[in-house]
């Protein structure tokens, strides 16, 4: 009986831990043409075919790859690359606190550690414009910024709190397969800081009109989209070592042209 | 003379010793680390006060203004070196440092360096790309106003780096020709070409905006940065032609 129980015990555990590692599963995306909130002068951008995670990075995941490079351990990251609240609320180094859930979304993280592990993968963090294009889909079509029900299930999230100790997945899959764009944490973008849309783009950037803070919302392309717009304000006001407990990252890749 | 000291210990107590030494050396490092923390403020005018301490530190951490003898172990009080301590600091790269930074850079002359090869001077830095014509060459004119201010014995010390936004465009020879066209060919100029990642990690430690807007125009911050010998960010001064007198005096006290 025990061999039986302990059996199943190590089989489920085995499985667990598979499933925790497989979380870093990547879909493809197709790439093409649209137009973001705020886009080059063009306004068009043009988006080249890449792979994304399906999930953000666990605290599992993040755990693991702390234990392989101790530099990115909390006593031991230099404070040029993450602030103080890095990490902040795990007990040690490799030690999660008991409320936070292997399988929630990492969070307390600088821009520094998620570009470094997502290089580390042989990744790199999404641009914003290709984050983006991945976020504006729903369940069904590829371009839902238009659609009342889109808009208003990204703001009823930014109503709810502490929704970065859900686990990954437990928001809907959309057209491209990826879980949890809305809905569980922001994110990390590889170039947030060409996000101009700050207290500075007022004072120190050159003339970059359609970004200068007060005529942002009227600049904008999509004035419906205001949850997009809450996203590139907060990217703008972000420093690289800035660790927030609502702001994780997942990984891109970019796909090889076989030659 | 400490040689001594520890063989005298050694006939006592082996074990004791190497534990003794343990703490001893950890409360060196100790104090090491926080003469690193205080060392920008001891420069002010504290320096002239020598501090003495037990050798066998038999009160921990204790220190005293005056020489004398430990009224524990009875040894005479030693002066705390505060010379070679900073010099050593000097060595070391602290948390907060640029220097940290490992990504390579090509100079305008062609060399390639990591920013650690900058350490020694106070360095200002800006970030700017030699295709643009709105707001660098005004940026480039504060960072010529800023020079012309510094007397001319302190320029040895100090270390002007624009480093390009564009590594794509802003070639060694490019930035070559833009230092000679703009009379910043000296030794105190230097001029940065990085790789993409690189220029993106580093705008992201001094809190630079940028964007490339079309293949040959960026909308950034403007913003002036002066670290300190120790590759630490000591100010920032922020916009196009504004007062630059803070800055000037940051960069006189760090010379200096």
């Amino acid at each position: 009986m025990k061999t039986i129980l302990r059996l199943t015990l190590s089989i489920m555990f085995t499985l667990y831990l598979s499933a925790a590692f497989c979380q870093s599963e990547m879909v493809s995306i197709k790439g093409g043409n649209y137009i973001p909130l705020y886009g080059r002068d063009s306004l068009q951008v043009t988006i080249s075919d890449f792979k994304i995670d399906v999930f953000p990075v666990t605290n599992q995941e993040y755990l693991d790859f702390v234990k392989r490079h101790p530099k990115w351990q909390r006593s031991q990251v230099k404070r040029l690359f993450a602030d103080k609240n890095y990490l902040v609320n795990w007990v040690s180094d490799t030690i999660l606190n008991d409320n936070q859930s292997l399988k929630a979304p990492i969070t307390n993280m600088s821009w520094f550690a998620a570009n470094d592990y997502c290089d580390c993968q042989g990744k790199r963090l999404a641009t914003v414009d290709e984050w983006e294009y991945v976020a504006m889909a729903d369940e069904d079509i590829a371009d839902a910024r238009t659609k009342d029900s889109y808009n208003e299930y990204i703001l009823g999230w930014y109503e709810k709190p502490k929704t970065f100790n859900n686990e990954i997945g437990s928001t809907f899959k959309n057209y491209w397969n990826v879980y949890d764009l809305h809905g569980l944490v922001w994110e990390w973008t590889l170039d947030f800081n060409s996000v101009l849309v700050s207290g500075e783009s007022r004072k120190d950037v050159d003339t970059d009109l359609n970004l200068f803070c007060g005529s942002a919302a009227i600049g904008a392309t999509d004035l419906m989209n205001y949850a997009a717009f809450m996203r590139y304000a907060i990217r703008g006001s972000l420093k690289a070592k800035y660790s927030m407990k609502n702001l994780g990252f997942r990984c891109v890749q970019d796909i090889k042209e076989e030659k | 003379m400490n040689f001594s000291k520890k063989n005298h210990k050694h006939l006592i107590n082996n074990n004791y010793v190497s534990k003794h030494l343990k703490i001893v050396f950890s409360v060196f490092v100790l104090f090491m680390a926080m003469a690193s923390c205080n060392s920008d403020k001891s420069k002010k005018g504290e320096q002239e006060l020598a501090v003495y301490q037990c050798p066998m530190q038999c009160e921990s951490d204790k220190t005293y203004s005056k020489t004398g003898s430990c009224p524990v172990c009875k040894m005479d009080l030693k002066a705390i070196a505060q010379e070679s301590s900073s010099e050593l600091v000097l060595d070391e790269i602290s948390d907060e440092s640029i220097f940290n930074l490992t990504s390579k850079w090509n100079t305008e002359e062609a060399e390639v360096i990591q920013l650690e090869d900058l350490k020694g001077k106070t360095l200002v830095m800006v970030m700017i790309y030699t295709t643009c014509k709105a707001a660098c060459p005004r940026l480039v004119a504060d960072m010529r106003n800023i020079e012309a201010k510094i007397p001319k014995e302190s320029l040895k010390d100090l270390n002007f780096i624009l480093i390009s936004i564009d590594p794509e465009t802003d070639t060694s020879q490019r930035l070559k020709a833009f230092a000679k066209e703009n009379l910043m060919d000296d030794l105190h100029w230097t001029f940065l070409q990085g790789t993409e990642s690189g220029v993106r990690e580093f705008a992201n430690v001094l809190a630079v905006k940028y964007k490339q807007i079309t293949p040959l125009d960026f909308s950034h911050s403007n913003i002036i940065s002066v670290f300190n010998t120790k590759g630490e960010l000591v100010h920032q001064q922020e916009g196009l032609g504004v007062d630059n007198k803070e800055t000037i005096e940051t960069i006189l006290k760090l010379a200096n």
